[in-house]
């Protein structure tokens, strides 16, 4: 590596999302989703060279599309319409002779001629009234994208195959373009946008990537390929790092990395408290492959499979067969150990592409979750018979999301019956006595607890959206992030009025939102009494750690001091000088450079 | 250079869009993939603008809905076979429902 020029060291904070530290080269991604494209010349003599290479390119792509028809079951085969569209797009003329032609006009390289081409078809469909027609600027964007990774993946293997992983810095991430970045090829997330909550950095925990958000101002400090520093924990950033800031992070991360295989050794032991009280500490996960690291790190089952994934950037929405296959593959494994599979939680963030009814103005109190797959019962049942049917192999149980009022319960659970009944006639095996839960994140469903629990047999609390709904905080705003509580003693209340209700109604009150993998949430949650933690994998080590340095007892005596506290800031600092030291010294030996 | 050439009456025909949605994305692959086969040139127009019926992207752009009248329009005698087909592609609303092979 050349250093030619010695640039200055810049650093810049933002929100620790994700720990871990990691040093490599940045790649920016733009706001569209889109690489950034740079422009170059082509000599005169290679534009035949150049032309080639977007024709491979559009090739490519169109054999990826005719195996994504041809390894579509016959039965949905009319869905795959719209790739069958994608393929003639690829080589129609507004895109494929365009391009084509700004390359031999403007001797520019294919990728910018490309983007050139798109940007402008792009506007034209945007500014039309009618809202399919401006819909179909999405499909002009997939098949580019096609296109543009091949141009560029063909270019990679020409550079050099090693070391390919990458920084990556943007603007904000969707979950749609998380859901499509190789995540293998990653080191690191850099955002301008998001916060601690936001599916970002729950991504990069989950996979345990280093993440630093909310930076503001990252994409425009950082170039392509500037080498940087991100620190996870610390929620810092370094671009063009020292020579002393390098020698430093370096052996920051060497640290790290050993505390973390230190940790994660203690972390298949059952958490026993001191007065021998089991807790079980399960992991959350959304992508069937993180199974792997929920084992790892000794999780006693999964308590949150996230199942929206299966729903994202893609044309139609997964058959029952598909479904089946990924929830038997995580609870074939997981067996006899539960798994909570909790069905659809669409949002506005998380979208299904190709349908988009409307926009709505305030998506996290429209129609999602269980609102949105009541109203499309057919969506609804074909998850349903593939979390029953993938029940016959294992211990499932099904958990449904964001609900707010009674009614809500019974009409699912008739669903669900009559969903169960089918199979049942059809002679298809499936756990009739699966539990049924619910999540309690709405405050609605937490003041009638009392009631809801004769209806289930479990309830999982979120904490993620119950504090947001609670106290009407959107997560992923920076100006009100700090009012982001999970502390605040109106969350506090909330959850030991839960595991009362359940309690005396004789079922079981787990959590699985960020709070439950907080260590300093522990002492709390033991004293209420909550039966089970369900976390990011690679919390559950030092989860159990806490857990088993703690008495239950004398947490009940400590919570009756925390529920005396009137603010988030006395809650903390209650907690912090009961057990601070307890999680520095013991779970975490705080690493201090 | 063909006599009719200049007799734009006999190369075009105006066909009203029959199916109940527009020319949307697969009518318009439809129409590209005859227009495709024409020697010359296959225009379609409406009020505003006149697109390259071979390219879906050009079709779409013109946001026809239901109901609209379009004409249709060849460069070539030669390619009345391709006219015709468009047109009756058209008039049958596309047979939509049914699947293309």
């Amino acid at each position: 590596m050349p250093e030619t020029e010695m640039q200055e060291e810049i650093r810049i904070n933002g929100i620790a999302a994700s720990p871990g530290i990691c040093i490599g080269k940045a790649y920016l991604v733009d706001r569209e989703g889109v690489d950034v494209v740079t422009k170059y010349r082509i000599d005169e003599k290679k534009i035949e060279k150049e032309k080639k290479r977007f024709r491979t390119a559009v090739r490519n792509a169109q054999d990826e599309l005719k195996a994504i028809i041809d390894n579509t079951p016959e039965e949905i085969r009319q869905h795959t319409n719209i790739f069958e569209i994608h393929v003639a797009l690829l080589k129609d003329k507004m895109l494929y002779g365009k391009t084509l032609d700004i390359i031999e006009q403007e001797k520019v390289n294919a990728e910018w001629a490309l983007k050139s081409v798109v940007s402008e078809a792009k506007t034209i469909f945007r500014n039309m009234d009618d809202d399919y027609f401006k819909e179909r600027a999405a499909d002009i964007v997939h098949v580019s994208e096609r296109i543009m990774r091949n141009l560029v993946g063909a270019e990679l293997v020409d550079i050099s195959e090693i070391n390919k992983r990458v920084i990556l810095v943007a603007h904000d991430l969707s979950p749609t373009d998380t859901s499509q970045i190789k995540l293998e090829k990653i080191k690191g997330f850099i955002t301008d946008k998001g916060g601690k909550a936001s599916h970002t950095s729950i991504i990069a925990r989950s996979l345990e990537i280093p993440a630093v958000l909310g930076l503001e101002k990252a994409t425009h400090l950082i170039r392509n390929d500037d080498l940087i520093i991100v620190d996870g924990k610390q929620g810092i950033v370094i671009i063009n790092p020292s020579e002393k800031s390098l020698l430093e992070f370096e052996e920051l991360r060497g640290r790290y990395e050993e505390q973390k295989a230190l940790i994660s050794r203690s972390g298949q032991a059952p958490a026993l408290t001191k007065d021998g009280i089991r807790m079980e500490v399960m992991g959350n996960i959304e992508l069937p492959e993180e199974v792997v690291s929920v084992m790892d790190y000794g999780g006693d089952g999964i308590g949150l499979y996230r199942t929206e994934f299966q729903y994202l950037s893609r044309p139609y929405f997964p058959t029952e067969t598909e479904l089946f296959d990924k929830y038997r593959d995580v609870v074939e494994i997981m067996a006899p150990k539960p798994v909570t599979i909790r069905t659809l939680d669409i949002n506005g963030d998380k979208a299904v592409s190709y349908t988009v009814d409307s926009e709505e103005d305030n998506p996290a109190l429209g129609l999602r979750a269980i609102r949105y797959c009541l109203k499309k019962p057919d969506v609804f049942k074909t998850q349903l018979r593939a979390i029953l049917r993938a029940s016959a192999y294992g211990n499932v149980r099904i958990l449904f999301p964001m609900i707010s009022n009674y009614e809500e319960i019974i009409e699912t659970k008739n669903i669900l019956r009559d969903v169960s009944e089918e199979l049942y006639k059809n002679g298809v095996p499936f756990k009739e006595d699966i539990e049924v839960g619910i999540m309690i994140e709405v405050p609605s469903a937490v003041i009638l607890s009392d009631i809801m629990a004769e209806e289930v047999d479990f309830f999982s609390i979120g904490t993620n959206d119950l504090i947001q709904y609670s106290l009407a905080i959107d997560r992923g705003n920076r100006k009100v992030a700090h009012l982001y509580q999970p502390f605040n003693p109106a969350v506090i209340r909330m959850i030991k009025q839960v595991v009362a209700s359940g309690r005396d109604k004789g079922i079981k009150t787990y959590m699985c939102g960020e709070m439950a993998g907080d260590l300093l949430a522990m002492p709390i949650l033991l004293g209420f009494g909550v039966d089970e933690l369900s976390m990011n994998p690679q919390s559950i080590p030092a989860a159990k750690q806490m857990i088993r340095m703690l008495d239950s007892s004398e947490m009940k005596v400590f919570t009756s001091e925390v529920l005396k506290q009137k603010t988030s800031k006395d809650v903390l600092a209650l907690l912090k000088s009961a057990y601070g030291s307890l999680i520095s010294d013991h779970v975490y030996a705080e690493q201090q450079p | 250079m063909s006599i009719m050439r200049n007799n734009s009456e006999l190369l075009s025909k105006d066909v009203i869009i029959a199916n109940t949605l527009g020319l949307h994305a697969r009518p318009a692959a439809e129409i590209a993939k005859l227009a495709k086969k024409a020697c010359k040139g296959v225009w379609i127009s409406n009020d505003s603008q006149t697109v390259d019926a071979s390219s879906i992207i050009d079709i779409l752009t013109m946001g026809c809905g239901p109901g609209s009248r379009v004409t249709i329009k060849i460069d070539d005698a030669g390619d009345m076979a391709v006219l015709d087909a468009i047109v009756k592609l058209v008039e049958t609303g596309f047979k939509e429902q049914t699947n293309n092979a």
